[in-house]
């Protein structure tokens, strides 16, 4: 075929690119000027060229948010898919009960995520909530507005209750895309329940639990609103994420300069996974395409 | 290898069933021979999947029993009747090399690792992909995965029956012949009871000692390709195998002698019973006649396919084919059709009836 070339259809590409310039472009550029630069209000500004930069990487502070973070975004993910996939497996396959389970497991997800933290932030109460209160008499010392460990129990335990229906939802379209063929083939070969899993659901799976696996890991190394509902980062630093500890550089102590030089980083490296996750993923694609 | 044999056996997707019509799979008894190659033929929905899945325990059937080699296997598991299966799409898997592919069925029995290994070497060289057997099963070709699924049944070298729920369906045209081939080759080969399910009858025609062809949830015929081209015990048989199909006229018949559409035509044989019937007539037995004989018939079209001429002819109202050579002249003005008694069978309601003094 011939390509005809008209180079004026790039003006075709125009509204996207001024709708991405607006929504997108343009306030990250701010945020580039506020990182390069020192200001004492006024609307003064001065040249501070990389020292933001330098700092932040020189900043305990963010390097401890940043350990936080990736402690937080493993835990969930190791418990989350994991749980995802068994309660995939185990969910019914047709009739009422199947689209009741799909239908009870999509409301968590449905639920503003601000909502979500005052829910779990009463429900762990020791005085009025009901976890908090059961757990205190049952005489388990539980307090998350004070012990650490109780507070990341807390913050883990909730997103867990949140974002477990996504992953088993994905891993359940996975499976139901299975033909009964492969049970039948595999019941003719004598195949164990766990060589079921592992040679024939898994593999099938594998395309959608890497979307899983992407969203979750994206969604909790930006998680803000819950934990901030729940502990507001607290006690002390103890889970202050990287994006509860930008609010409070930026918007608490209205450190522009370093906070933007902080969210800069923080872009980057969602951009360097999300590009390797790309890749990946891509590359799965191509895999299963050859067949 | 061992002789399935069916007793009384029916079944229904519905808990109580009570009409006949009831049952996806009328009831049916039949000796399936140790080491000969069956086919299955029907169209969609006719019951012969349901029958495949019954004969290899992926479906239990609401009546009747199954035996292999008369032991009673009818709720035995799949995995005890020691059956291998071929489905329509090919069941491979994926993460797992050609080599593990075949090995699978075997681990899962336990075997040693030596005679494993022997014999899916063997295995690899009867599919023919010796050479392929490092590969991984991903990214194979479909007719490439339909051999790994054959070959993952031939390593149990005990099996019992080899079931194929038609399995060149996603065959690219030119691999099926090669593959049902080798098929053949196979069954030729090592003998085993091959059951063969489809809904073409080519496939069925040149695979098959023994075409079972089944229509409505009944089994119809059972017969050698010849016998179902020649003597169709019902009419389905006749329209189904073909191509064109058996013409069938509407019929007075009284003895010897038939009258379609006013004109009498000798059958050779007597038959019992006067009334309306039916005569089914193959194309292939159907000549074209200028003479003041045979029944009055009007030539439509002719279709020319290239190894024939397909004549598209009107008798009586209703649409008639008939074959010609490719060579044949049509001669000019014919208007009437002439049979030979020996191309004619007799029909009542839908049933072929024997002439008098002959066994069916």
């Amino acid at each position: 075929m011939n390509k005809t070339v008209n180079q004026k259809a790039w003006f075709l590409v125009l509204p996207v690119l001024l709708l991405v310039a607006f929504s997108a472009v343009i306030p990250l550029m701010t945020v580039v000027n506020y990182s390069v630069q020192d200001t004492f209000g006024n609307n003064q500004f001065f040249w501070a060229g990389l020292d933001w930069f330098r700092d932040m990487l020189a900043s305990e502070r963010m390097w401890d948010a940043l350990v936080r973070q990736l402690i937080f975004s493993a835990i969930i993910l190791a418990i989350e898919i994991p749980l995802g996939i068994f309660v995939a497996l185990h969910m019914p396959k047709k009739g009422f009960w199947s689209s009741f389970c799909l239908v009870t497991m999509s409301l968590p997800l449905l639920i503003p995520w601000n909502v979500v933290g005052t829910i779990w932030q009463i429900f762990g109460r020791v005085d009025i909530g009901l976890l908090g209160y059961t757990l205190d008499a049952l005489g388990i010392d539980y307090n998350y507005t004070q012990n650490t460990i109780d507070a990341w129990v807390t913050v883990i335990v909730m997103d867990v209750w949140h974002w477990t229906s996504l992953v088993a939802l994905l891993a359940y379209a996975g499976l139901r895309s299975i033909p009964d063929a492969y049970y039948q083939a595999a019941k003719i070969d004598q195949a164990s329940r766990w060589a079921v899993f592992r040679y024939i659901e898994l593999p099938k799976m594998a395309g959608v639990l890497m979307i899983a696996i992407l969203l979750r890991f994206m969604d909790s190394f930006m998680i803000y609103t819950e934990p901030f509902v729940v502990t507001g980062g607290g006690p002390g630093n103890a889970t202050t994420f990287l994006s509860i500890d930008l609010v409070k550089m930026a918007l608490g102590q209205f450190d522009l300069g370093p906070a933007a030089a902080f969210s800069l980083m923080y872009f980057l490296v969602i951009m360097l996974i999300s590009w390797v996750f790309y890749t990946v993923m891509t590359n799965l694609d191509k895999r299963d395409g050859v067949q | 290898m061992a002789k399935i044999t069916l007793d009384n056996l029916a079944h229904s997707y519905m808990a109580n069933p009570k009409a006949d019509d009831d049952f996806a799979l009328k009831e049916l008894n039949h000796d399936w021979a140790d080491g000969e190659a069956y086919a299955l033929l029907g169209s969609s929905g006719c019951g012969k999947s349901t029958l495949l899945n019954i004969i290899s325990g992926l479906l239990i059937p609401s009546q009747g029993r199954v035996l292999f080699d008369g032991r009673d296997v009818t709720h035995a598991p799949t995995a005890d009747r020691n059956i291998a299966q071929v489905f329509q799409f090919p069941v491979v898997y994926d993460t797992m090399t050609v080599r593990e592919n075949l090995a699978f069925p075997l681990k899962n029995r336990g075997m040693d690792a030596a005679e494993i290994a022997r014999r899916v070497q063997r295995v690899g060289k009867m599919i023919d992909m010796e050479a392929q057997l490092n590969h991984k099963a991903r990214g194979l070709t479909a007719d490439a995965k339909q051999k790994i699924s054959l070959g993952r049944g031939m390593v149990r070298e005990d099996v019992n029956a080899l079931l194929f729920d038609e399995p060149l369906t996603v065959i690219d045209p030119h691999m099926k012949w090669e593959l049902r081939t080798q098929l053949k080759k196979l069954h030729h080969d090592f003998g085993h009871t091959m059951i063969y399910v489809t809904h073409d009858q080519t496939e069925a025609l040149t695979f098959a000692d023994k075409v079972v062809v089944m229509y409505d949830g009944r089994v119809v015929q059972i017969g050698t390709p010849q016998e179902l081209f020649e003597r169709p015990a019902h009419t389905f048989v006749g329209y189904f195998i073909g191509s064109p199909g058996m013409n069938l006229f509407d019929a007075e018949v009284d003895g010897r002698t038939a009258r379609i559409a006013g004109t009498p035509v000798d059958l050779g044989d007597a038959y019992a019973g006067t009334g309306t019937m039916q005569i089914g007539v193959r194309p292939e037995f159907i000549r074209l006649s200028t003479t003041d004989e045979g029944i009055p018939a009007r030539l439509r079209r002719v279709e020319d396919v290239g190894r024939h001429k397909i004549l598209r002819l009107e008798v009586n109202g209703h649409e008639i084919n008939a074959i010609s050579g490719e060579g044949d002249v049509i001669p000019e003005g014919a208007n009437r059709i002439t049979f030979a008694p020996e191309g004619v069978n007799v029909y009542a309601n839908d049933w072929r009836i024997s002439p008098q003094g002959k066994a069916a």
